[in-house]
């Protein structure tokens, strides 16, 4: 079960087992901060560059808990990366969340009907982390 | 177990000034055992990637005619990197830029670039001065 600071560990078969959340940004520096605030919170955390490195590791990687991504990429969005997500029968049950700098209500509702767990403003901070600590694939 | 921390008033000087904001104190605040270096090294992030970025704004506003759209979307990148480091002042005039981007106004883009070079250059002194 997570702790109240929304601790990555949840129950399996064979004992606990840490939540392992994607994170997809193209910034360095946005991916720095965002794997350290999920690392606070006792997640592992594996980063990528983009949405077509993250689409990869998940073709392998079975054990992803969430995504968390960024909207504005080049080549690939993080609006098209959940849209492949949710059309995947192996994937649609992974929360994805999108992060932007930009807080355009347009793009946020249309991220959140097309299934986007949440929707994060940039710069993210740990209050936001905390609060998607209930929702990640059990 | 030791853990050396900056003085406060080195803190409050670059905030005061306005040049960092609270998400500064908040990457300072991430900082920990496990990563005892974690703010310099995005620091150092910040300015490998900015210094790329103000490198290409620069190319990009000497070619003719002007492409605001590839203009505008570097200086997103640059604005947001700002944004996520809390250089405050910095990403004011990132914003600034982009609204003569908008507006498809050169001059105004230009001037406005000289200023977010320069905020850039006061920005790096600071920075190093502070993590020395």
């Amino acid at each position: 079960m997570s702790s109240p600071r929304g601790g990555g560990k949840e129950r399996g078969g064979d004992g606990e087992r840490q939540i392992h959340v994607l994170a997809v940004d193209d910034s360095s520096v946005d991916r720095a901060v965002i794997a350290k605030l999920l690392r606070s919170s006792k997640y592992r955390v594996t980063a990528v560059d983009s949405a077509k490195k993250a689409l990869e590791l998940l073709g392998t990687e079975t054990n992803v808990n969430m995504i968390i991504t960024d909207y504005s990429m080049p080549e690939m969005t993080g609006y098209e990366l959940l849209k492949r997500v949710k059309e995947s029968p192996k994937l649609r049950e992974i929360p994805v969340v999108i992060m932007s700098s930009e807080n355009d209500p347009d793009k946020i509702n249309r991220c959140l009907e097309d299934g986007a767990e949440d929707f994060l403003l940039k710069p993210v901070r740990p209050s936001d982390v905390s609060r998607l600590c209930g929702r990640m694939r059990s | 177990m030791f853990i050396y921390t900056r003085p406060a008033y080195q803190f409050c000087q670059v905030v005061l000034q306005g040049y960092l904001d609270e998400q500064f104190y908040q990457l300072e605040e991430l900082q920990d055992e496990s990563s005892p270096n974690f703010v310099e090294e995005v620091v150092t992030l910040f300015f490998r990637d900015s210094s790329r970025l103000v490198a290409n704004i620069d190319q990009a506003l000497q070619k003719y005619p002007q492409d605001f759209r590839r203009l505008d979307n570097f200086m997103h990148q640059l604005k947001g990197s700002a944004s996520s480091i809390g250089a405050a002042k910095m990403k004011n005039e990132c914003t600034s830029f982009r609204e003569f981007c908008n507006k498809e106004n050169r001059e105004g883009c230009l001037r406005s670039f000289q200023k977010v070079k320069k905020e850039h250059a006061v920005l790096k002194q600071k920075l190093e001065n502070y993590f020395q």
